[in-house]
């Protein structure tokens, strides 16, 4: 965790230009707490008014949700492990987990959305602007978590708000206010980090070796994840990228790269007329 | 025998233990020994781009066909050779006005087209794409226009320079746009990926120009099959080999089966146009089509396969693990 505090602390609101932001928002999801009710996924679709996007059953385990989409902005993960590292015979255990948006500070959407529908609040979360969404769809595989998609019946892209409306009456997002073991918990992200430091140690002291940050640290690929978990098992487990990186961190790369393959096509063509007449 | 009950007097009978039982199950290695890759329920991670191949992968040959087309034309013009400029120009004006009508209609809701237009974006290359596109469209109509009626030729000399000035970005930005993804086989290709575009772009505009000139006027077209396609190959290759094991779908499904029609037509194309294309019309005619078909397999099997990487969680988790205990080692 020190290596964490050491980082200077980047600000996607004020970098944005919002002079006066307040504290930035976010979301700590403590999944040894969950108990799998969804009532956050409830919750997420009543207030946002998500539409329903097909009652399946997937039979591969409690979760007929399957994952994120733009019809899905909360979603239990649902994992039942046979096979832990314990004597008892048939022991086994569940693991639950409610996904959402990370709203990252470094957004590959964001970066990539060529009208600018999708924007950074006041509160540091990453938000699409339905209105001026024409439907391009370079959010959806820009971003490294699988987050936001397209809505086939509008052909426009949707995904979690952070509860922008409710946040700026002061009220805390729908997911979190009904969530009745505090798994998912809503606050300014830098105490939330501290409650997550905490919280973390308390369980590897109880023996719980495995429970582990996710997104919580600035240093990583997206700049720290306004959105972050605690976990019990690795992310992938979860269905969460291993080491997610913001692919606009190679973009300076990339244009060189174009600039000198354009300019090699203009040379390269040129070279076809030197010379011979023919 | 459970003989348990609930009465008005409250539960009676024996009530023997109540704990579910499961079948012990293999025991569970420790995690750190695990070569093997998870998921969960073998979902992807990322979402698939929703984009059309038929729209995408297809602009993607359009446009670079069109960029190469017009500084193609431009030599043409310049060097005395009016029917390889002429061909070169309509082709590169049809080209990216088809392109013009596949991206609106792939968009979700192509009546808002116009809102690309209301930022610059050089974080998007969506953007940065628009913008290069509402000049060199333009450009590229104007100098078939001319070309073709006769008229205003001194416009149609301007029109021609900014085309062909502005072609080999439109060929370029197009790699830039489809790597700025977390598509593994795109994003992890960075780096090769514009030469592999610029590559097939020149073999395509090469082709077009087999096509459409006399003989004696399509050197520089059969010079330029031979560099695009050995442009494309090795970089191609490079590409490949970087990716490692992300470069599976390069090779096999589908996509793998485009990758390598593609490479055939390409190297038969170019051959060909060389050899027999300098006497034979027809046969230049032939190979011309086989590298214009090549470019579009290149681009779809490239479209193609980054769908596949996206599909299958493997593309995204193994790949991040060596990373990040590669860091952590």
């Amino acid at each position: 965790m020190s290596d964490v505090l050491n980082i200077v602390q980047v600000d996607p609101a004020r970098d944005t230009g919002y002079e006066d932001a307040p504290p930035r928002m976010g979301f700590f999801t403590d999944t040894s707490l969950c108990i799998g009710c969804k009532a956050c996924e409830v919750a997420c679709k009543e207030w946002n008014s998500v539409p329903e996007d097909g009652l399946d059953f997937t039979g591969m385990s409690m979760d007929n949700t399957q994952g994120l989409s733009a019809d899905t902005w909360r979603h239990v993960a649902f994992i039942e492990q046979r096979e832990i590292a314990t004597d008892a015979p048939g022991d086994f255990r569940w693991l639950m987990a409610s996904d959402v948006c990370k709203h990252c500070t470094h957004a590959a959407c964001l970066d990539v959305c060529p009208t600018g529908a999708l924007f950074r609040t006041e509160f540091g979360t990453v938000v699409v602007q339905d209105d001026v969404c024409n439907g391009c769809g370079y959010c959806v595989p820009a971003c490294p978590y699988g987050v936001v998609a397209i809505r086939e019946e509008d052909g426009g892209a949707h995904k979690c708000t952070l509860c922008y409306d409710r946040l700026g009456v002061g009220q805390e997002p729908a997911c979190a206010k009904s969530c009745p073991t505090n798994s998912i918990q809503f606050g300014p992200l830098d105490e939330l980090r501290e409650r997550a430091g905490e919280r973390v140690e308390a369980l590897h002291a109880a023996g719980v070796e495995d429970a582990q940050l996710y997104g919580h640290d600035p240093a990583d690929g997206v700049g720290g994840d306004g959105a972050f978990f605690l976990l019990l098992d690795e992310p992938e487990v979860y269905g969460l990228p291993p080491d997610p990186v913001v692919t606009t961190r190679d973009l300076p790369a990339m244009w060189r790269h174009a600039a000198v393959a354009a300019g090699l096509l203009a040379v390269g063509v040129a070279s076809t007329f030197a010379g011979r007449r023919r | 025998m459970n003989t348990s009950g609930v009465t008005k007097d409250g539960a009676v009978g024996d009530r023997p233990e109540r704990d579910a039982h499961v079948s012990p199950g293999r025991r569970r290695r420790k995690r750190r020994d695990e070569p093997e890759f998870t998921s969960y329920y073998g979902r992807a991670i990322l979402n698939e781009p929703t984009w059309a191949a038929l729209d995408i992968a297809g602009y993607f040959f359009l446009g670079g066909l069109a960029g190469a087309s017009s500084v193609l034309a431009a030599g043409a013009e310049l060097t005395g050779r009016p029917a390889l400029a002429r061909g070169a120009k309509v082709g590169a004006a049809g080209a990216i006005s088809l392109s013009l009508v596949a991206l609106v209609h792939d968009l979700g809701r192509p009546s808002r087209f116009l809102n690309m237009l209301r930022v610059f974006k050089v974080t998007s290359p969506m953007s940065v794409g628009v913008w290069l596109l509402s000049a060199y469209a333009p450009a590229a109509g104007v100098a078939a226009a001319c070309d073709v009626t006769g008229r205003a030729r001194p416009l149609g000399r301007v029109a021609t320079a900014t085309a062909a000035t502005l072609g080999p970005a439109v060929a370029s930005y197009t790699a830039v746009l489809m790597c700025s993804t977390a598509v593994p086989a795109w994003h992890d290709g960075h780096r090769e990926m514009p030469f592999v575009f610029v590559g097939s772009a020149a073999a395509a505009a090469a082709g077009l120009g087999l096509l459409v000139a006399p003989v004696d006027q399509a050197g520089p077209a059969r010079r330029l099959a031979l560099l695009g396609a050995a442009g494309e190959l090795v970089a191609s290759q490079l590409l490949e080999r970087r990716l490692g094991m992300v470069a599976e779908p390069y090779r096999a499904g589908r996509s793998g089966r485009l990758m390598k029609v593609a490479k055939t037509l390409t190297v038969a194309g170019a051959v060909g146009g060389a050899l027999a294309g300098r006497r034979s019309r027809p046969a230049a005619a032939l190979a011309g089509a086989a590298l214009l078909a090549a470019s579009a397999c290149t681009r779809f099997g490239i479209f193609e396969a980054g769908k596949a990487s996206a599909r299958d969680p493997k593309y995204t988790v193994i790949p991040q693990r060596q990373r990040r205990d590669a860091r952590a080692a």
